[in-house]
């Protein structure tokens, strides 16, 4: 270590402890916001509880067996959706990305549908599908749809035209082209088309489950807000905020695992 | 017409066409589209302050970029909707809960992108004004924010159009408002065609934001 390096890691760790110091300050003092309002009687009463309470709430729902029941559905639902979407949304982004006359003709609707809210579908879904799980993944599998198409298509038309040009004066087919070089190239696109579908499969499902559903988390979430057990309301909402986030870094995860080995 | 799916479930576009005057007259749709409008408009434009403002403060002061940037990032992929019913319970089922949603939607994206923009401001930059003799007001209007604006546009364009979603589905999700509202009523009343026109009209209101949001990004960028 040099005396540069010396010099600067004092300062370098005030920092560091300068923001974490912030964190643990701002989290403490919104931690006794919350109790103040809790026991200010200011809002009607239990709809903003002691965090006493939300906590064991979390703890009596994560011990039920109902609550793993709902969460199997919503996670199947996540899952198959995310499947769906993700494989098309990539072989429509290839497609586009591939065929220019096609990407020209089509890419702009996507670019037009893709910041519509997916959720007012849900109407016509319901009829295609019906109540059950059908039109909930139906929904995730277009929310997730629209990120990954246009993350692939755009990451199609970055492929480094020199692999291309390789590609050609080794005669390799289209589906050989698209194997050995564009899927290769195509990992960081479809991660990040990945990691936005994922938060968008996860919120249409849910809010699919919130609408119309007698099983889910979403459906839990209405159930116990209908019944005012606003407490465990907290409980399952605080639990899906945790699996988005696992979720989301499972996949940052896996999308370092790759290009670590690159 | 060739009959694969019934007409409760795709009706033909011409009679969705057709729907349309009683879409505008019976069902009030302009009134409606100006209720989302306005809404969206609300959401976005306290998005757009509050999250500029403090996308400066974590530029500006290292310590809360440090501290607070990953909290927004957080936010930014959290599924915040689901909070409605919370927020049903505190505010109530009116166009606030609308509008304080949409607004929490919108915000990350812009505080995140502001910040991006200032903290990606070349150093020379600042150092050619310097020796200019600026003030930092001079250095902050003259050279930070037209160097940072292209970026923060971006941030706004995005917070528009998550606000947009935002209310749109949340009008949908309570039943109250505007176009969401229609929707979730004309399928309750099982009015096919013209819930099939009022979804056209809210892909054609999200077709024209992003639009106008593009051009007023491009044309920003050009200046």
């Amino acid at each position: 270590m040099d005396q540069a390096q010396v010099m600067s890691a004092p300062p370098r760790a005030g920092r560091f402890a300068g923001a974490t110091f912030a964190r643990v300050a701002t989290l403490l003092g919104l931690w006794a916001l919350w109790e103040a309002v809790a026991a200010s009687g200011l809002l009607f009463r239990d709809v903003i509880p002691s965090s006493v309470k939300v906590g064991e709430a979390l703890a009596t729902l994560l011990l039920s067996a109902d609550f793993y029941h709902n969460l199997e559905l919503t996670l199947a639902e996540v899952i198959v959706s995310l499947v769906l979407g993700v494989s098309t949304g990539i072989a429509v982004g290839l497609a586009l990305g591939v065929a220019r006359f096609a990407g020209k003709a089509f890419e702009p609707y996507l670019h037009y549908l893709a910041p519509t809210p997916k959720i007012v579908f849900l109407p016509i879904l319901l009829v295609l599908f019906g109540v059950g799980p059908g039109s909930k993944i139906a929904i995730g599998a277009l929310s997730c749809f629209f990120p990954m198409a246009l993350s692939v298509a755009t990451g199609v038309r970055e492929v480094d035209a020199v692999l291309l040009r390789v590609g050609r004066s080794f005669n390799l087919s289209l589906g050989q082209t698209i194997q050995k070089i564009y899927l290769p190239s195509l990992v960081p696109p479809i991660a990040t088309g990945l990691k936005l579908g994922l938060g968008v499969a996860i919120i249409g499902c849910l809010l699919a489950e919130i609408k119309m559903s007698n099983r889910g988390l979403g459906f839990l979430v209405m159930q116990y807000y209908a019944q005012f057990r606003i407490p465990y309301m907290y409980a399952v909402l605080i639990a899906a905020f945790a699996i988005a986030a696992l979720g989301n870094a499972l996949i940052a995860h896996f999308i370092r695992l790759p290009s670590g080995r690159r | 017409m060739i009959g694969l799916v019934g007409n409760l479930v795709a009706p033909a576009p011409t009679a969705i066409a057709a729907s349309f005057p009683a879409l505008i007259a019976e069902e009030e749709l302009l009134p409606r589209f100006v209720q989302t409008f306005v809404e969206a408009f609300a959401a976005a434009s306290l998005a757009v302050l509050v999250g500029t403002t403090l996308g400066w403060w974590l530029h500006a002061k290292r310590w809360a970029g440090r501290a607070y940037e990953n909290w927004f990032a957080t936010c930014a992929a959290a599924p915040l909707v689901l909070l409605y019913p919370l927020f049903l319970v505190i505010f109530g089922r009116n166009a606030g809960t609308i509008v304080v949603m949409s607004f929490l939607t919108g915000l990350p994206a812009v505080v995140l992108k502001t910040k991006e923009g200032l903290d990606g401001i070349k150093r020379v930059f600042i150092d050619v004004g310097r020796s200019f003799r600026l003030t930092e007001s001079q250095i902050f209007w003259k050279i930070m924010l037209p160097a940072a604006l292209p970026t923060i546009c971006n941030g706004v364009r995005l917070g528009l159009i998550y606000a947009l979603i935002s209310v749109v589905g949340i009008e949908f999700l309570i039943n109250f408002g505007g176009l969401g509202e229609l929707i979730d009523d004309l399928a309750q009343r099982w009015e096919i065609p013209m819930e099939f026109g009022a979804i056209f009209f809210v892909v054609l209101t999200s077709v024209c934001f992003f639009y106008i949001t593009e051009r007023l990004e491009q044309w920003i960028r050009r200046r």
